[in-house]
């Protein structure tokens, strides 16, 4: 399977190069530095002269399912899509602070952008399967980095389909349209094409707010299996689903200059029980807009 | 105040049902409805008239000029009644899908950029470019191309036929491909950049795909406009009674020129085209050159009827790839 070389590697060298964040901790333990996948710098995003994102600084951990909640328009799709440079595709965004994934600013000019891409997979709000069979949705990535040989393309495919829990109910009929799936499986599709790049960590935004109550709970099952081998980033609405999926929360709100800054960060269990900030817990409670 | 509003209103509703004459009031506008309708239906058949008239009498006028030999032979000279249009049948293949290549690709490359980019000036350029180009008259279109290919070539020819043609067609294919392109969902192509995939990968291999149908329709109502054209070929291909591809590439071959040579060849040779022969032989005072000219006629608009159906299958063909 390791047809796309890792980048991993060389971890002395980067943790000299992060800064200092905001202590995480893990059960009371204080998370190694190493064990962070990305680090948040003093963050800040405008898009044209209107400032989304404020002083955002979080370590986001390795391994883990971090979820992002805040009322509507906080920037927590604006704060994901920082994570793997999708804003630049948005013209006229200005972005302020640094983003370092397991070490490397991902805004430094020597980035290659395919490259932090590659790396961070993203799953979309509602689903997007590409116009083309099930196989050419799964092996659009693998073969974007240079895989070619058909063995490989196969392997690649049926192991990305089998971890997005999907390869059983597809597998016979691979050369179908990816569009013709259900809403559920079109969401599992997309989720294992970001797998087939073999990324580090995944982002969704909202990835289950198009579908019904059972293809839900396939997605969440799915980021549990998920969470050993990537880091993953989820942005939710639902409350629920963050208490039940994510180890950690990120609540943002706006604050008095209508930009998006981080509220609180900690473990879900302490942010939906014990909150240190008072208007978290308004919002966790529901006591709030 | 409020509460003797509602009341005022709770008192007046009786007396308001009063004024509707539920009977009357449903025969009146079934009058008004019957009216309306009987309109448009005698303005839908004035309209479809002149359509039907038109095919009709040029199948009955030009249907005794069709035979085998109208297809395959070349003119045997004005005041003959054999022969055919073999040239100008060729011409118009040739002028037709030379033009589709030079206007197709650019076209889809400005109807990209002006997708992606609509507040930039190249994008902004590019939309208003084509709105005066589509207003542009298609005679000086012909004169633009006699001063950019041939007068410095020294000669008339296909390639500068159909360079005419190709701007004619570019606005039409710019715009339809634009609107196709547009309603592609901006998420597909996102989807397709956030796996890394370069912007005219994401373009060629995601976004178009999707809207593949739609922009066929485009080249083929280019296509379509441009193969009923004269007056951009008068200055370019000129016309051309003993243009033979058949023949140009057995002269090729028994040259031992190379395939690319006798196609370079080809379209350097004026050309004929079936608009331009009607054109030319209805000013003939011959009646066998009026009656082909009738048979020409009636091979135009088949062509382009045929354009216009293959038109019309891919836009059913797009509207149920969007339902599905
Ligand atoms: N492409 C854009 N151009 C300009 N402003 C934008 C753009 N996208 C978002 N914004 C603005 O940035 C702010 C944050 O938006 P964002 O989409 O990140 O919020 P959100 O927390 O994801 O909201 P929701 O929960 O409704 O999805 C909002 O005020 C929004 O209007
Ligand atoms: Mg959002």
């Amino acid at each position: 399977m390791q047809t796309i070389s890792s980048t991993a590697g060389e971890v002395t060298s980067r943790e000299l190069r992060q800064p200092q964040s905001p202590l995480v901790t893990i059960k009371g333990e204080p998370l190694p530095l190493t064990s962070s996948k990305f680090v948040l710098s003093d963050l800040a995003f405008y898009y044209g002269k209107v400032q989304a994102l404020a002083g955002i600084s979080i370590t986001i951990p390795a391994n883990h399912i971090t979820a992002i909640i805040g009322p509507s328009g906080c920037g927590k799709s604006t704060l994901l899509r920082t994570l793997n440079r999708m804003n630049d595709l948005i013209p006229k965004t200005r972005i302020e602070g640094q983003v370092f994934l397991d070490g490397d600013d991902i805004y430094s000019p020597n980035v290659d952008v395919v490259d932090v891409r590659r790396r961070v997979g993203m799953v979309f709000q509602r689903p997007n399967p590409f116009p083309m069979s099930i196989y050419d949705n799964v092996s659009y990535g693998p073969r974007l980095y240079g895989v070619t040989k058909r063995a490989d393309l196969d392997q690649i495919v049926e192991f990305s389909l089998q971890q997005a829990a999907l390869w059983d109910e597809v597998k016979d009929k691979l050369t179908q349209s990816g569009m013709a799936l259900s809403g559920g499986q079109q969401q599992r599709l997309c989720i294992a094409r970001a797998l087939a790049v073999e990324p580090d960590a995944i982002l969704m935004d909202e990835p289950a707010s198009a579908l019904d109550p059972i293809a839900t709970l396939k997605i969440e099952e799915l980021m549990q299996t998920l969470k050993s081998s990537y880091t993953i980033v989820i942005v939710t609405h639902n409350m629920q689903q963050a208490a039940r999926v994510s180890e950690f929360t990120a609540f943002m709100m706006i604050d008095q200059n209508r930009a998006g800054t981080l509220v609180e960060f900690g473990e879900t269990a302490q942010i939906f029980t014990r909150p240190k900030n008072r208007q978290t817990e308004d919002y966790v409670t529901g006591r709030f807009g | 105040m409020i509460t003797q509003a509602r009341s005022t209103l709770l008192f007046t509703t009786p007396i308001v049902k009063g004024f509707i004459q539920a009977k009357k009031g449903r025969q009146r506008r079934r009058a008004i409805n019957f009216f309306w309708l009987g309109i448009t239906g005698v303005v839908t058949v004035l309209a479809l008239v002149p359509l039907f008239w038109i095919i009709g009498y040029v199948a009955v006028k030009g249907a005794p000029a069709i035979n085998l030999a109208f297809f395959t032979e070349l003119p045997q000279g004005m005041g003959s009644a054999s022969g055919g249009v073999l040239n100008a049948i060729e011409g118009t293949v040739l002028l037709t899908v030379l033009s589709g290549l030079f206007a197709i690709p650019p076209g889809l490359l400005a109807a990209f950029y002006a997708v992606y980019h609509p507040n930039t000036w190249l994008g902004i350029a590019l939309r208003f470019g084509a709105d005066v180009l589509s207003g542009v008259p298609s005679i000086v279109i012909g004169l633009f191309g006699y001063a950019l290919v041939v007068k410095p070539a020294g000669h008339f020819s296909a390639l500068a036929g159909s360079i005419a043609l190709a701007v004619l067609m570019l606005p039409i294919i710019i715009r339809t491909a634009e609107e196709m392109i547009k309603l592609v969902p901006k998420n597909l192509r996102a989807g397709a950049l956030a796996l890394g995939s370069p912007e005219w990968r994401a373009a060629l291999q995601v976004t178009l795909p999707a809207a593949i149908s739609g922009i066929m329709t485009g080249f083929l109502l280019g296509l379509a406009r441009v193969s009923g054209e004269t007056a951009p070929l008068l200055f370019t291909s000129l016309g051309n009674d003993r243009f033979e591809i058949g023949r140009l590439v057995q002269a090729g071959f028994r040259s031992g020129q190379s395939f690319p040579e006798i196609l370079y060849n080809i379209i350097q040779q004026p050309v004929d085209s079936l608009p331009l022969t009607l054109y030319k032989y209805t000013q003939q005072p011959f009646p066998a050159q009026i009656q082909q000219a009738w048979g020409v006629a009636l091979v135009l608009i088949v062509l382009i009827l045929m354009f216009n159906i293959a038109a019309r299958y891919w836009v059913s063909r797009q509207a149920a790839k969007n339902r599905g």
